[in-house]
């Protein structure tokens, strides 16, 4: 596999920083010590097993889960249970569901120009101009008047990162985007990512595209039982992995 | 199994299969007797009873309908004229149209309830049909207080002074919106009360007596009929949602006092008997308020219906809001919205309109209801029927006539609801279309 193109720079300037971060639901302690700096410009991609608390730790990052103890500051701003701060946070963080959670009552337009226009209070027509603009990008400009109802799931999945792009956010999460996919769909919302990536955006993306993982990422975490198990850049972590459970892994998904 | 294998063909489509029209063959009136009447023995001999009763149903209305009086003093004459013969004496509707639609209200001011009741489908257009231009909602705004003023005259001044009130707490809401909406809602409501309680009364007697601008008074026992029952039901349509909703959101809340009381309010507004409510409005709330105090029973019984329809609406608010999927909370989290963004633009839209069905309900059941004060000796349409015009020596004993004309005036406005309804969720279905 090639080495990642040279524009994808990684800053040293720190976009997410969480420091003993551990969270439960109620006697079940989901996530375990969690210590994670996050440069600015780094494609991360979290895998691990079902269960193994890696949504619930990027959900924690915008604060749609809460933690219970530890600290995470996003940008800067440190995640408390101020809401003025939470929205600050949530504004800058971009993120895109397993299953798109697009809004059905609006049109695609309206899906991508509703939070610039109340949060940003940008103007209507600027906030149109930039909603066509990210469209044009994910490649369905021609579905703007459309309800998210009557496009194929890739399509929605475009129209969801091209919704969180309006915001012009500093991080992307994304939350197991292609799991919801047919398999010819996921490509073409990888290639959108891919492209997200080249361009530089900080980016956590919990996936089991492991072929992604290898052409963009430039770290892979492994999470197993609510823990960083093992962490690593993409070809260390593929070709020597060093952990038993995280060869066991890696074996059952590349196994066939 | 040696040698019993399955050939398999090897094949590969080159061209696509031109799409074609089902057969002909199939359809006819006669096929769709055979299909859908006369299909077996049992069906048959169902077809056949049905048919029957069908018959003797008809067979008995058309000559009562066709065969009625239209014009006569009272039931004699329209027994003079049928001379034995089936027959309506439909000439009560005629003689006592005014009494069935206006009570007593004074026969030279119909003209000002007409006009308001025209002014309504007006004030309710853009509300009904989003197609309009939204610069109608301002006359939507303006017309519960016009209608107030034409329906029971009085000075101009206290509608204009209610409609100030309504103002200035939207002004403080406004104000404060942006520390906290929820705060800036108190404090919206608290100014406007406070302002129709405290300034509105003496202001306007103060005002009127520079400038009169009045219409004669018309007194609320003085209205009835239809127009009592169409009051009610429409104001206490449109109060009780937004409080419904209000109901919902706040049941919802992670906040406890707030989620308590309105748990609290919803069972047991449920729990009690709409008639109830309304002996409480009508003798009850006498002794608790200081004496010589002048509440406006029709006032009281919109209060106590709203409350009690709230709470049904609430429920099926709260119905629509649960069916929601979680994702449509987190992705509004997620982009930074706050609770009352998300609830105004991605919430409640949704939420309404898988709720339209149960909300139209309980819209139909309350109009329907509001019969019921007759009860409480309110002259509505249905008072109106068992006191004054049954028990006149002209009408005594026109049963059917009357009661066939009250259910059917009824059924034309619920139908129209309903129909308006249906209406509505396949022009708000966007999906799968």
């Amino acid at each position: 596999m090639a080495e990642a193109p040279t524009q994808m720079k990684v800053s040293s300037e720190v976009a997410i920083d969480i420091q003993g971060m551990n969270k439960w639901y109620g006697s079940f302690h989901v996530l375990r010590d969690i210590n994670l700096t996050v440069y600015r410009g780094e494609r991360i991609v979290i895998c691990g097993p079902s269960g193994s608390g890696k949504s619930t730790l990027i959900r924690c990052i915008n604060a749609l889960e809460e933690h219970q103890q530890g600290s995470i500051s996003v940008d800067g701003t440190m995640l408390s249970s101020d809401l003025k701060n939470i929205d600050k946070i949530r504004s800058e963080v971009g993120m895109c569901f397993q299953h798109f959670n697009l809004f059905p009552h609006l049109t695609i337009l309206e899906n991508c120009t509703l939070a610039p226009i109340w949060v940003r209070k940008t103007p209507k027509k600027q906030a149109e101009e930039t909603a066509m603009h990210f469209l044009e990008k994910v490649k369905i400009p021609d579905q703007a008047n459309k309800y998210p109802g009557q496009l194929s799931g890739g399509q929605q999945q475009r129209v969801a990162i091209a919704r969180s792009l309006c915001m012009k956010p500093k991080i992307m999460l994304f939350d197991e985007p292609t799991s919801a996919l047919d398999p010819e769909m996921i490509k073409e919302v990888l290639d959108t990512m891919i492209q997200l990536a080249e361009e530089g955006m900080t980016m956590l993306c919990v996936t089991h595209e492991m072929g992604f993982a290898r052409q963009v990422a430039n770290r892979v975490i492994f999470m197993d039982q609510g823990q960083i198990v093992e962490q690593n850049k993409p070809e260390p972590f593929f070709n020597n992995p060093q952990s038993e459970r995280t060869k066991l892994f890696l074996s059952q998904i590349l196994g066939h | 199994m040696s040698g019993s294998a399955p050939k398999i063909q090897a094949f590969v489509r080159h061209d696509t299969l031109p799409s074609v029209a089902p057969p002909v063959s199939e359809t006819g009136a006669v096929k769709w007797l055979r299909e859908n009447l006369f299909s077996s023995v049992g069906n048959s001999i169902m077809t056949l009873l049905a048919a029957y009763c069908l018959y003797a149903l008809i067979s008995a209305i058309v000559p009562w309908v066709f065969n009625g009086v239209w014009r006569a003093d009272s039931i004699r004459d329209c027994r003079e004229v049928l001379d034995g013969a089936v027959g309506g004496c439909f000439a009560v509707i005629a003689e006592r149209w005014p009494q069935l639609v206006f009570g007593n209200y004074p026969s030279e001011h119909y003209g000002r309830a007409v006009i308001a009741f025209l002014m309504l489908f007006v004030a309710l257009a853009p509300i009904l049909f989003i197609e309009l231009p939204r610069k109608m909602l301002w006359f939507t705004g303006l017309f519960p207080f016009i209608a107030y003023w034409l329906i029971w005259g009085g000075t101009l001044w206290l509608p204009i002074l209610a409609l100030v009130g309504v103002v200035a707490g939207f002004a403080a809401f406004r104000a404060l919106e942006t520390k906290s909406f929820f705060g800036a809602l108190i404090a919206g409501l608290v100014v406007t009360l406070a302002f129709w309680l405290f300034l509105a009364g003496p202001l306007s007697t103060g005002l009127s007596s520079v400038v009169p601008l009045t219409l004669e008074r018309v007194e609320s026992r003085e209205i009835g009929g239809f127009m009592i029952n169409f009051i009610l039901g429409t104001s206490c349509i449109a109060l009780s949602l937004p409080l419904g909703i209000a109901l919902a959101l706040g049941r919802q809340s992670n906040l406890p006092i707030i989620k308590m009381i309105c748990v609290m309010f919803i069972e047991f507004i449920r729990g009690v008997p709409l008639i109830t409510l309304l002996f409480v409005a009508s003798v009850m709330l006498a002794y608790f308020l200081p004496p010589g105090t002048n509440f406006d029973l029709i006032l009281r019984v919109i209060i106590m219906i709203t409350l009690f329809a709230s709470a049904y609406m609430a429920e099926a608010i709260r119905g629509g809001l649960a069916a929601l999927p979680k994702g449509q909370y987190e992705a509004g989290d997620s982009l930074g919205l706050d609770y009352w963004q998300s609830m105004r633009l991605i919430i409640l839209p949704q939420a309404l309109k898988i709720a339209i069905p149960s909300i139209v309900n309980i819209a139909i059941s309350l109009f329907k209801d509001t019969t019921l004060v007759s009860i409480i000796s309110m002259f509505d349409m249905l008072g109106m029927i068992k006191g004054p015009i049954l028990s006149s020596t002209d009408w005594f004993g026109v049963y059917w006539e009357l009661y066939v004309f009250a259910a059917l005036l009824f059924f034309v406005f619920t139908f129209g609801i309903s129909k308006y309804s249906q209406y509505l969720e396949r022009k708000l279905a966007t999906d799968h279309r």
